[in-house]
């Protein structure tokens, strides 16, 4: 789930400041692999579980901040989190190790299942099986968004609702092509924010 | 079209360019995915990008898969490696750029204020995901329900996906959807 949830409280059983260990390429990649085979549906969940309270390469607090980083920038969060991450420990060799981690031995199955449905594609009961798998796929889609308006509803925060809204309706029902919608939005949505925030402060 | 011929090129600046307009994650691009290579460029049909996510939901790992799964179709093994590099690389070294920037500005007020007006548009993107999704999934009123069972499930419970995907699977296998 790369941006499935706001970064998490920190942890409290960790101190702040535990000797940090510091790993090797060959760890970087493992660890990463192993993190990434483990998620189905997104990875965030394991990077956090492998990173902070396995090998405790980080705090929680370290964490947090490094997704959060990871999460505003454009791309996929959690790619961005392997290479920020091991990039920190191994300078960019370490980031490549984490990264090749991450999305080497995932993107091995992938082809291979891939491959397997180019082959066998047309058989009824695979076709069956996989349109089962898709209404399923899209549940799980759908859950992540509704985890990730509930602090929205709660706080209240109708400007953010309505931007929500305008991007659904601008990508999804008028299919405006991305970069154009968001050229609009982000300006927008920071305006707004800003905005709002000041009047908070005053 | 000069660009026809070598669709490996094709592939490298598509998701080169969608990488820096991907606020989100590579689900929040899933629109612009389905408009590029179906709609724009015409690789797939709207069953085979709907088949396309589910295989890459199938597999673990990054959401960002179903990048390369596009690619392979495209171009076999060599488009599944341009595509995900080119949707990875340029925004992975975006990031390793600016966090060491801010590693001196560790307290700057302005990442949490970019994220705060990010989330609701990376939702709102998603939203739209889903819609375009479902379009083509949910074709029987048995299978919208197999989606919002799933959803609430998946909601409310910290159940592994993986055994949701199954379900909906066997439910697919048995001709029920």
């Amino acid at each position: 789930m790369s941006s499935d949830s706001p970064p998490a409280a920190p942890a409290p059983d960790l101190p702040a400041s535990h000797p940090r260990i510091q790993p090797g390429l060959g760890e970087l990649f493992v660890a990463f692999a192993k993190m990434s085979l483990a998620g189905f549906g997104g990875v965030l969940v394991w990077a956090r579980r492998g990173i902070v309270e396995q090998h405790r390469w980080m705090t929680a607090d370290e964490f947090n901040e490094t997704f959060a980083l990871c999460h505003f920038l454009p791309g996929p969060n959690i790619v961005n989190l392997s290479f920020v991450f091991g990039s920190r420990f191994r300078g960019l060799a370490g980031g490549i190790a984490a990264f090749a981690g991450l999305v080497g031995p995932p993107m091995l199955i992938a082809i291979v299942l891939a491959a397997l449905y180019k082959h066998y594609g047309e058989i009824e009961a695979l076709r069956r099986t996989l349109a089962g798998v898709s209404c399923a796929a899209v549940g799980l889609l759908l859950s992540v968004m509704l985890k990730m308006t509930m602090p929205l509803v709660k706080r209240r925060d109708l400007a953010g609702l309505a931007m929500l809204v305008a991007v659904f309706v601008a990508i999804g029902l008028l299919r405006l092509p991305l970069a154009e919608v968001l050229l609009v939005a982000v300006p927008a949505s920071l305006a707004v924010t800003l905005l709002i925030r000041q009047r908070v402060r005053a | 079209m000069n660009e026809d011929l070598n669709p490996i090129w094709t592939l490298l600046w598509t998701f080169g360019l969608m990488s820096l307009f991907a606020v989100g994650g590579a689900n929040a691009a899933i629109p612009e995915m389905h408009r590029i290579a179906v709609e724009v460029r015409h690789w797939m049909t709207d069953k085979e990008f709907a088949d396309v996510f589910a295989i890459s939901q199938l597999s673990p790992g990054p959401n960002v898969l179903i990048v390369t799964l596009i690619g392979y179709s495209v171009a076999g093994i060599a488009g599944a490696l341009a595509a995900t590099l080119a949707m990875c690389g340029p925004t992975a070294l975006l990031a390793y750029n600016v966090s060491r920037l801010l590693t001196r500005a560790r307290h700057s007020r302005w990442p949490a204020i970019i994220q705060a007006a990010l989330v609701p548009l990376s939702i709102g993107l998603m939203a739209a995901s889903g819609l375009i999704l479902a379009r083509t999934s949910d074709q029987s009123w048995i299978a919208v329900l197999t989606t919002v069972i799933t959803a609430i499930v998946a909601f409310a419970t910290r159940l592994n996906p993986f055994w949701l995907l199954l379900a909906g699977g066997v439910l697919g296998f048995a001709g029920v959807i």
